[in-house]
């Protein structure tokens, strides 16, 4: 991939995020509001200095007038974009080249979904006229193909994969439960996750990322602007992102026990970046722990754990809030919940806060590492995108 | 000489058992079991898969016309033997027309084509529908035939000459049902009962002094028709020497209306097959159906059908099938309407977009690369290897067979039969698809099964049934355990 990157040329100089989850009482302009109203203070400016905008909406709206009506923005080019769980990301994506392209000083990128007003449990597609023939399958299941792959490939029994499983879902239950934004602020035993009912294949509900309301966004600047606006900015490293051709669903070399699309983004974005050994470079990530094996095999993906070695990476906590490379220790997808246009940059928002050291005490990373990763992905195991960016605190 | 070129039937995988009717309701239900066409199958789609078995066990076959027959059509207005036209991936030159509505339109359609030219595919299919605990409820049967007229020549002779018919027609209100109604009605049992003996007497006379024999020299007979009652008391009246009379499958498979008279002929023709050796050839089998009337056949053997080799034989398929609830049944026949998964129901097929992918959606064909080799399912024109732009060739991949890879069972989407079982397939010889399984039990599947494709009916949305593949478990090893 021959991506040059923007390195060290934009940064995030304020960033806000609310609550997610079931958010009976707020509607999609409420969000909306919100998430923009904290991130203007957070930047300290108005609506009026930025100059473009981005909203990443999958589902819960059309056009940048979906953003532009509810903040009521006057003759400002606003950009509605969709890829799928990488919405907010790719919104992000496109404000920072916007920036760095010197077409705009002031970008902002929000994210935003209200799934709760659909009816149903679980995110529902809404797909354009077809013949009927293509795959009506959750994305559960879809998932849930992953896991008996992973362990078939490098003999890891039942039992062992169960607990291997339970340990992603309650160390992310056990973050989220140190976070008065997320969806689940419950700590979750091992044993309760076991018990739980299965929704498709051996997942059962506990694998499964929370679905919700929510809304977060960013304000990105040239580097040199950025400290107009904050003392700690955020340096943008590298931002990657892969659209997959979908071949894995029909190609017979594909097994199920990696990602192609994010091990080709993470790469990408690694070396944009600069990093070599991202686990150990790395304060932190955030990843898209849509079920629990989809975060197992993104620990390999994106070369935090050698191949086939990741469940005992997490079986030995090194993930963990206060393990090695502590990931989603906001709660991820899972405990945090997943307004699909929102999670990429919640992603962001967890980053800003542990490496500013405004997280709460609970769960601030003490570390001494000045970089952090964002992964989103969307689709199936086979058939999806992906979008990795690295984060830091220091220029160079 | 003009006769039977292929012949076929299609059982549905899984059965009732009679009894389990009584044991719900207390009443009702009978001895043996009802064949059940599956929640994803309807007459076109099991009209599709015997029509498929009757074209495998004569391949080479050149067709001039396809025929569609059932009472329980799956469309009005609409013509379903296109559906069994494309399913069949037969040239649009070969015409493709429906006998509708009457339980006699599937011996109309036999009839017609026999004193017809050229070679026609004759499918016939009924699903059997009866209020709980009805007569017709137990009686009934799910199934389809499908069976090849045309001379000797077509890619082989004819397996069993026509020899002649005879016919009675008759009007009077014996069964009935009102265009959109799911249940049949009867009039008093005994009134048929008396028309349905003179009508097949008549009938049966004729036959005989058309072809020349007496009754004791007809070698197989089978009698068929929904009113079984006069069906038995007919047998006594036709002169019949002892072991004559063949299996009707109304034990098994129950009566399968519009279909059945093809399939018991197909299932007798097999039978011959499967003794020629001890039979020989110029053996003659009459098939008598009583419906509005009787009508008689008489064909006399081959030896042509010494080389017939069934692609998969009604007694295997009878002896194969599968225990359904009586739940699942009623909730599969719309009789008792079932909570579905929380989940959107899915929007309706657009038109335009089926029609281009006919090939695809229809008849399962693929593409392959030709540089790379690469299969591509759905077709493609950018290939996934190599890619190679616009060089691609059709693939059929409709009788291929393939090996589970992985699967998994999706408890939460929509489906008119929860849970979906799902697998990736990798097909013997190339090629990939993760695909819907069916006739298959949850906690049945293993990695490394086996299976094949089944074409079959999605859902209903707005009217319009989306048709397309499914894959089932490869059932047929069986016989060959049985061998050794």
């Amino acid at each position: 991939m021959s991506s040059h990157g923007i390195r060290d040329r934009v940064a995030i100089v304020g960033m806000g995020c609310t609550t997610f989850g079931e958010q009976w009482d707020k509607g999609l302009d409420d969000l909306i509001v919100d998430a923009a109203q904290e991130t203007f203070e957070s930047a300290g400016l108005t609506k009026d200095k930025v100059d473009a905008y981005w909203f990443g909406t999958a589902q819960s709206g059309m056009s940048g007038i979906t953003l532009a009506r509810p903040l009521q923005l006057e003759n400002k080019p606003v950009t509605r974009v969709e890829n799928y769980c990488a919405t907010g990301a790719e919104a992000l994506r496109a404000a920072a080249y916007a920036v760095a392209s010197g077409a705009y000083d002031v970008a902002m990128a929000l994210g935003a979904e209200k799934v709760k007003d659909g009816g149903y449990q679980g995110l529902n597609s809404n797909n354009p006229p077809n013949d009927g023939t293509g795959r009506t399958l959750t994305a559960a299941a879809m998932f849930s193909m992953v896991a008996p792959a992973y362990a078939a490939k490098y003999g890891i029994d039942e039992e062992q994969m169960t607990d291997v499983l339970a340990t992603i879902s309650s160390k992310n239950h056990y973050n989220g439960a140190r976070n008065r934004r997320a969806q689940f602020r419950k700590e979750v035993s091992k044993e309760t996750i076991c018990a739980s009912p299965r929704v498709a294949g051996g997942l059962g509900v506990f694998d499964c990322a929370g679905v919700a309301d929510g809304a977060a966004a960013a304000i990105v600047v040239r580097a040199e602007d950025a400290h107009h606006y904050t003392d700690t900015p955020l340096y943008i490293k590298g931002l990657s992102f892969v659209a997959g051709t979908g071949s894995g669903l029909i190609d017979p070399d594909y097994d199920y026990t990696h990602f192609p699309e994010c091990e080709a983004a993470a790469l990408d974005a690694y070396r944009q970046a600069g990093v070599t050994d991202p686990r150990r470079q790395l304060a932190l990530a955030e990843v898209h722990d849509c079920f629990t094996p989809t975060e197992l095999v993104l620990m390999e993906d994106l070369g935090f754990a050698a191949r086939g070695n990741a469940w005992k990476e997490v079986l030995a906590g090194t993930f963990a809030l206060d393990g090695d490379l502590p990931v989603n220790p906001d709660g991820g997808l899972k405990s945090f919940g997943h307004p699909v246009g929102a999670s990429g940059l919640r992603m962001f928002f967890e980053c800003w806060l542990q490496l500013r050291q405004e997280a709460p005490p609970e769960r601030q990373i003490d570390t001494d590492r000045t970089l952090a990763l964002t992964h989103n992905l969307g689709g199936y195991p086979g058939e999806m995108v992906s979008f990795v960016s690295v984060v830091g605190t220091e220029l160079g | 000489m003009r006769g039977i070129l292929s012949a076929a039937g299609y059982v549905p995988y899984r059965r009732l058992d009679r009894a389990d009717i009584n044991r719900f309701f207390g009443t009702g239900g009978g001895k043996g079991t009802r064949a059940v066409a599956s929640h994803d199958e309807d007459t076109s789609t099991l009209g599709v898969e015997a029509a498929r078995l009757a074209l495998r066990a004569r391949p080479g076959l050149a067709l001039g016309a396809v025929w569609f027959a059932t009472s329980t059509p799956a469309y009005l207005d609409k013509t379903n033997a296109t559906v069994l036209h494309a399913a069949l991936r037969l040239p649009s030159s070969v015409p493709a027309f429906d006998f509708g509505g009457a339980l006699r339109s599937g011996t109309g359609a036999l009839q017609t084509a026999l004193t017809n030219s050229g070679s026609v595919l004759v499918v016939s299919a009924d699903t059997r529908d009866g209020l709980a605990t009805s007569a017709d409820e137990s009686i009934g049967g799910d199934a389809a035939a499908a069976i090849v007229i045309g001379d000797d020549g077509q890619a082989g002779d004819v397996i069993a000459e026509w020899l002649g018919s005879g016919s009675a027609t008759d009007e009077f209100v014996d069964r009935w049902r009102i265009p959109g109604e799911q249940r049949s009605k009867l009039w008093e049992e005994r009134f048929g009962e008396t028309r349905y003996l003179a009508l097949g007497r008549e009938a049966w006379e004729r036959a005989l002094k058309e072809v020349g024999l007496a009754g004791d020299e007809i070698d197989q007979v089978v009698v068929t028709g929904m009113h079984t009652r006069a069906g038995k008391a007919l047998v006594r009246h036709l002169g019949l020497r002892d072991g004559a009379l063949h299996d009707d499958l109304s034990g098994t498979v129950g009566q399968s209306g519009t279909a059945h008279p093809g399939l018991v002929l197909a299932a007798v023709l097999e039978d011959e097959a499967a003794r020629f050796a001890q039979l020989g050839a110029g053996r003659v089998i009459a098939l008598v159906h009583l419906a509005d009337g009787a009508d008689v056949f008489v064909f006399r053997t081959t030896d042509a059908l010494g080389s017939f080799d069934p692609a998969r034989a009604i007694s295997d398929q009878v002896r194969d099938g599968a225990p359904v609830t009586y739940g699942k049944y009623l909730s599969w026949r719309n009789m008792v309407e079932v909570e579905p998964p929380r989940r959107p129901e899915p929007q309706r097929v657009s038109s335009s977009a089926a029609w281009r992918s006919e090939a695809w959606k229809f008849g399962f064909v693929g593409s392959r690369d030709r540089t790379s080799g690469a299969v591509h399912l759905p077709p493609a024109r950018v290939s996934m290897k190599g890619g190679a732009t616009d060089d691609m060739e059709p693939l059929p991949m409709s009788d291929a067979e393939g090996t589970v890879v992985t699967f998994t069972v999706d408890r939460m989407v929509f489906s008119p039969s929860p849970p979906v079982v799902f697998a990736v397939v990798d097909f013997d010889g190339g090629g990939r698809f993760p695909v819907e399984l069916t006739d298959v039990d949850d906690g049945e599947l293993a990695i490394g099964d086996r299976v094949e494709m089944t074409f079959r009916r999605l859902f209903t949305a707005d009217g319009i049934h989306d048709y397309f593949w499914k894959a089932k478990p490869v059932r047929k090893e069986r016989k060959g355990e049985d061998a050794q």
